[in-house]
C-alpha cells in the first residue's frame, strides 16, 4: 500500500519526539506520560474516546498549550513554548475544526496574514495574488484569491486553512477532525491533497472519529485512552474490532442498535413548506416510533427544512400538522411548546451557552421554575441524572461546557433535549465529533426514543447512519423533495442518485 | 446506558475549585479593595470612624444602585449609556410631579423610578424590536433624555417637594443612612434574580449564546427588555435618591454618571462580551472606587488624579478580564 517514497522516508529522523509528555488541567490529566514519534511523510492519526486528550496532545504540539512536563523535540530543536507562532516557525501548523480565518479579509489576504509579501511597509499586492494561485493550486482549490473567506463554503475554507499552512512551510501538518463538515465527495478530494502533501515528506497528523477513514488514510495509528496511549501500529495491523476494542476498552457487538420499534399514527406532517430559494414545496410525515432520515448533500436543504419546522426561521407558506391538528409556529418557543425539538449541527454557534456550566446547559430549555424561581435543587438533579445516563465525561456537572472535549459538549447538548420530552425530535448530525462508543449509545437512544412513541427525524451525511437505523429515508435535491424511500428500498445508489438529482434511476 | 470500562482519571471533584476560578477576577478587585482599606486606615485617622464609612457609603450608593442594573445588561452583552441622563430626568420630573402636580412624596418617588423605567423600555424597544446595537440605542437615548429634562426643566433646578422627600436621601434608620439600606435592598435583590430565578439564568445564557439561547425556546427579545426595563428603573431609583440629597431635581446631574456605573461592573468581573458579571463583584467594583474618591479626598489628592486613578483601575481590571478569556479560549478547541 505504501509507496516506495513513504517506505524509504520511514526509515529516517522522526520530526517530532514526544519524551514523557503530560498535560494537567485543574482537575483532570488531560495527557499522562506520553512517548510518540512521528515520521516525515507519513499520515499519523491519533484516535480515542472522546476526551482522551487527542486535542490536548496536538495542542501541545502546536504550542497552543504548554506541558506540565516532559519534552517536544521538533526537527531536532527542542521546543521552548513561546507559543503558536514559534511551534510555526519549526514547521508546525494546526488547522482547527472552527477556521481561524478572518472572514471580512480577502483569500490572499488571510494566506500571507502577518507575512504579507511587502516593500517599505507597502503591500505588493500582486505578488501576492500570484502567490496565493500557487498554493490555491497546491491544495486543489480553483478560486479566485480575491475573493472573501466569507464567501467560501466550509470545505474551500477548510482547503484555504492548509494552504496557509503550506504558506508557512509546514513539515507537520496537524489536521483535527478536519472530515466532520465535509461532504463525501470533498473528503476524497481532501485525501488527494493529503496523499500530495504526503509525498512531499510532510508529516500529517490527523484525529477522527470514522473508522473508515482512519482505514483509508492512515500509515500509523496511535490509539489513546484516559491521556495515555495504549499503543502505536502500523494499520495493516489493524481491523475495525481490534481498533474499537483498543478504544474504548470493550467490545461493541453492534454500531447502529436499532431497537424494533411499533409504528403509530402520524405525529408530524408537514405540507409544501417554501422559504425563498432555500426550501420549495417540501412535504414528509412522521409516524410516532418512527424513524425518518434525512439524506442529501451538503446544502440541499436538510438543515433549513428542520430549522423551518422548528420555527427558527420564517417561512414563506406551507402548514405543519401535529396529532392531526394544524398549528402555527413562528419561534422555536412555540415549537418547543407544541412538542417538537431540534438538535442543531452546529453546537458551538447555536447548541451551547459555552460560559455556563454542564448543568445550565442541560436545563436551558427546561428549566425548573415556579413563578420565575429557579428551583435549584430539581435543577441539580435533572443534570446529574442526565449526565449519568449519557456518560458524559466531566469531573462536575457545574464545570463550563467551554472546557469539555468536543464529543462531551456534543452530548451536552442531547440531555437538553432529551430533557424536553418532545413528541418529535430532529437530529441533525447527532453523531459528528463523537467517538465510536458513544456514537453506538446514541443510536441505541435514538432507537429507545422512537420506541417510546416518539417520532424521530435524523438527518446524516453519513449513509450508514441513515441505512441501518431509519424506517424511511427522505432524500432532498437543491432544497426540493427528490424521493422517499421505505426500507426495502433502501440501498445506497438510489440514495446518490436522487441525492444528486439523477431521478431515473430512482424508479 | 453501559459505562466504559475505562477508569476516569479524573481527579478531585472540582466545584470548589471552579467557584474560586471564577471568583479570580473578583478576589483581584477585593484585593486591591482591601489593600486600600488598610492603606487607608493606617494613612488617615479621619478614615476608619463610622461616620466617614457611612458617608463613604452614602456617596457611592446611587452609583452602585444603578450598577446593578448595569450588571444585568452587560451580562446579555449589552451595555446601557443612557443611565446618567435618565436619572437627571427621573430627579427632575419626579420633583415636577411633587412640587407642580401635588404628588405625595411617596408617590412622586415611584413616578421617577416608572419614568426611568419608561425609557428603559424605550431603550428596549430599540434593541429588541429594532435590532439596533445596545451601544447606539442607549447613546441615542443619552442625548434624548437630556435634551428632555431641559425641556421639562427650562435648564432650572426644580426645588419646593415636600420636606418629607428628604429622607430618601439624608434619612436615616437608627445610625444607618437610608441611602445605604436602599443600596442592600437592590443588591440583595439583584444578587436573588441573578442566582435563582429564570430572568437571571436566561440573562447569562443570552449574554453567553444568544442564538443558542433563541434556539433553546427563550423568548431572548422578551427578556431582553425587561432586562433594559429594570435596569432604566434603577436608574430612575437612584436619580430620585440623588435629587433628594440635594433637595432637588438637578437637570446637570448624572453627566459622566454612567462611566462610573460601568467601570463599577468591569473592574467587579463583568465582561463586556456577556454571559459573566456578579453583583457582587460589581458592589466591589463600587466600593473601590468610592474608596479611591475618598481617600484622595482624606489625603488632599487632587480630584483631578483621583480620576486618573480611577481610569488605570479600569485599564488594569479589563486588561485582567482579557488575558483570562483568551486563556480560556485558548484551551477549549
Ligand atoms: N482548557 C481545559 N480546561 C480544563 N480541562 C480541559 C481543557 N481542555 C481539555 N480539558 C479536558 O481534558 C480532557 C481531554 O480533552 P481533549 O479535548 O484533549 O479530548 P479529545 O480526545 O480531543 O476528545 P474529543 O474526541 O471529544 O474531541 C477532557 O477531559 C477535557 O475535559
Ligand atoms: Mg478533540
Amino acid at each position: 500500500m505504501s509507496s516506495p517514497e513513504t517506505r524509504s522516508s520511514q526509515t529516517e529522523e522522526p520530526i517530532v519526539r514526544l519524551r514523557n509528555v503530560s498535560k494537567e488541567f485543574p482537575g483532570v490529566l488531560a495527557v499522562d506520560g506520553v512517548n510518540l514519534e512521528i515520521k516525515p511523510g507519513e499520515v499519523h492519526v491519533i484516535a480515542g474516546e472522546n476526551g482522551a486528550g487527542k486535542s490536548t496532545l496536538m495542542k501541545l504540539l502546536s504550542q497552543v498549550e504548554r506541558p506540565t512536563s516532559g519534552e517536544i523535540w521538533i526537527s531536532g530543536e527542542k521546543a521552548r513554548f513561546h507559543g503558536p507562532r514559534h511551534a510555526q516557525a519549526l514547521g508546525v501548523a494546526m488547522v482547527y475544526q472552527e477556521f481561524a480565518l478572518a472572514p471580512d479579509l480577502s483569500v490572499a489576504e488571510n494566506l500571507f496574514l502577518g507575512r504579507e509579501p511587502a516593500r517599505a511597509g507597502l503591500v505588493n499586492r500582486r505578488e501576492e495574488r500570484n502567490r496565493a494561485r500557487e498554493l490555491l493550486e497546491r491544495v486543489g482549490l480553483d478560486i479566485n484569491p480575491n475573493r472573501l473567506v466569507s464567501s467560501l463554503t466550509v470545505a474551500e475554507q477548510q482547503r484555504v486553512e492548509i494552504a496557509k499552512a503550506l504558506a508557512i512551510q509546514a513539515k507537520i501538518l496537524i489536521l483535527d477532525e478536519p472530515t466532520a463538515t465535509l461532504a463525501e465527495k470533498e473528503i476524497e478530494s481532501l485525501f488527494e491533497v493529503i496523499r500530495d502533501l504526503k509525498s512531499h515528506g510532510i508529516a500529517i497528523l490527523y484525529i477522527s472519529h470514522r473508522l473508515d477513514e482512519i482505514f483509508r488514510i492512515a500509515d500509523r495509528v496511535t490509539v489513546m485512552r484516559d491521556g495515555r496511549i495504549v499503543d502505536t501500529l502500523p494499520v495493516g495491523e489493524l481491523d475495525e474490532d481490534k481498533l474499537v476494542r483498543m478504544m474504548v476498552g470493550r467490545d461493541i457487538e453492534n454500531l447502529y442498535p436499532k431497537a424494533e420499534a411499533e409504528i403509530g399514527d402520524v405525529v408530524l406532517r408537514v405540507e409544501g413548506i417554501t422559504r425563498g430559494d432555500v426550501l420549495k414545496d417540501c412535504s414528509f410525515e412522521v409516524r410516532a416510533g418512527e424513524i425518518l432520515g434525512f439524506a442529501g448533500l451538503v446544502g440541499a436543504g436538510r438543515t433549513e427544512l428542520a430549522r423551518a419546522v422548528f420555527g427558527a426561521d420564517p417561512i414563506d407558506s406551507g402548514r405543519i400538522e401535529l396529532d392531526g391538528r394544524e398549528i402555527r409556529i413562528k419561534s422555536p418557543q412555540a415549537a418547543i411548546d407544541a412538542g417538537i425539538g431540534y438538535l442543531t449541527e452546529d453546537r458551538k454557534g447555536e447548541g451551547l451557552a459555552l460560559q455556563l456550566g454542564v448543568d445550565k446547559n442541560i436545563t436551558l430549555a427546561t428549566l425548573p421554575a415556579w413563578a420565575g424561581l429557579v428551583n435549584l435543587k430539581a435543577e441539580r438533579e435533572t443534570a446529574q441524572h442526565r449526565s449519568d445516563q449519557l456518560n458524559i465525561r466531566t469531573p462536575s456537572i457545574r464545570r463550563r461546557v467551554q472546557m469539555l472535549s468536543g464529543g462531551n459538549q456534543q452530548k451536552v447538548v442531547v440531555a437538553k433535549w432529551l430533557e424536553t420530552n418532545a413528541k418529535v425530535l430532529f437530529f441533525d448530525e447527532p453523531a459528528r465529533g463523537i467517538d465510536v462508543g458513544a456514537k453506538a449509545e446514541m443510536f441505541s437512544l435514538i432507537g429507545d426514543l422512537a420506541k417510546e412513541g416518539r417520532a424521530i427525524v435524523l438527518i446524516s451525511s453519513y449513509l450508514p447512519e441513515l441505512l441501518n437505523m431509519c424506517d424511511r429515508i427522505l432524500v432532498m435535491h437543491e432544497g426540493q423533495v427528490a424521493g422517499v424511500l421505505s426500507r426495502e428500498e433502501f440501498s445506497e445508489e438510489r440514495i446518490v442518485a436522487l441525492a444528486t438529482g439523477a431521478k431515473e434511476a430512482a424508479a | 446506558m453501559s459505562s466504559t470500562a475505562t477508569t476516569t482519571r479524573e481527579r478531585v471533584p472540582s466545584a470548589l475549585r471552579e467557584r474560586l476560578s471564577d471568583a479570580v477576577s473578583q478576589l483581584a478587585a477585593a484585593g486591591a479593595l482591601i489593600v486600600i482599606f488598610i492603606f487607608l486606615s493606617i494613612v488617615s485617622p479621619a478614615f476608619l470612624t463610622a461616620n466617614n464609612l457611612f458617608n463613604v457609603g452614602v456617596q457611592i450608593s446611587v452609583t452602585a444602585i444603578i450598577a446593578v442594573g448595569m450588571t444585568m445588561v452587560i451580562i446579555t452583552a449589552g451595555i446601557d449609556l443612557s443611565v446618567g441622563s435618565v436619572a437627571a430626568l427621573s430627579g427632575v420630573a419626579g420633583a415636577l410631579t411633587m412640587v407642580n402636580m401635588g404628588f405625595p412624596t411617596i408617590l412622586g418617588i415611584l413616578a421617577g423610578v416608572v419614568i426611568g423605567a419608561v425609557a428603559g423600555a424605550v431603550n428596549g424597544f430599540w434593541v429588541t424590536v429594532a435590532d439596533l446595537p445596545p451601544f447606539i440605542a442607549t447613546l441615542g437615548m443619552l442625548t434624548a433624555a437630556q435634551g428632555l429634562v431641559f425641556v421639562i426643566s427650562n435648564g432650572v433646578a426644580v426645588f419646593g417637594a415636600p420636606s418629607s422627600f428628604r429622607l430618601l436621601g439624608q434619612g436615616a434608620v437608627g445610625p444607618v443612612p437610608i441611602p445605604i439600606i436602599a443600596l442592600i435592598v437592590v443588591a440583595l435583590a439583584g444578587y436573588f434574580v441573578l442566582s435563582r430565578t429564570k430572568l437571571g439564568r436566561y440573562s447569562y445564557a443570552i449574554g453567553s449564546n444568544p442564538e443558542a439561547a433563541r434556539l433553546s425556546g427563550i423568548p431572548v427579545k422578551r427578556y431582553l427588555m425587561i432586562v433594559y426595563i429594570i435596569s432604566g428603573a434603577l436608574a430612575g431609583f437612584g436619580g430620585m435618591i440623588a435629587a433628594s440629597q440635594v433637595n432637588s431635581g438637578q437637570p446637570n446631574y448624572g453627566i459622566g454618571l454612567e462611566l462610573y456605573v460601568i467601570a463599577s461592573a468591569v473592574i467587579g468581573g463583568a465582561s463586556l462580551f456577556g454571559g459573566r458579571g456578579t453583583v457582587a463583584g460589581t458592589l466591589i467594583g463600587a466600593f473601590l472606587i468610592a474608596l479611591i474618591q475618598d481617600g484622595s479626598v482624606l489625603l488632599g489628592i487632587n480630584t483631578f488624579y483621583q480620576q486618573i486613578i480611577i481610569g488605570i483601575v479600569v485599564w488594569l481590571a479589563v486588561y485582567w478580564d482579557q488575558l483570562r478569556r483568551k486563556k480560556l479560549q485558548a484551551e477549549s478547541e
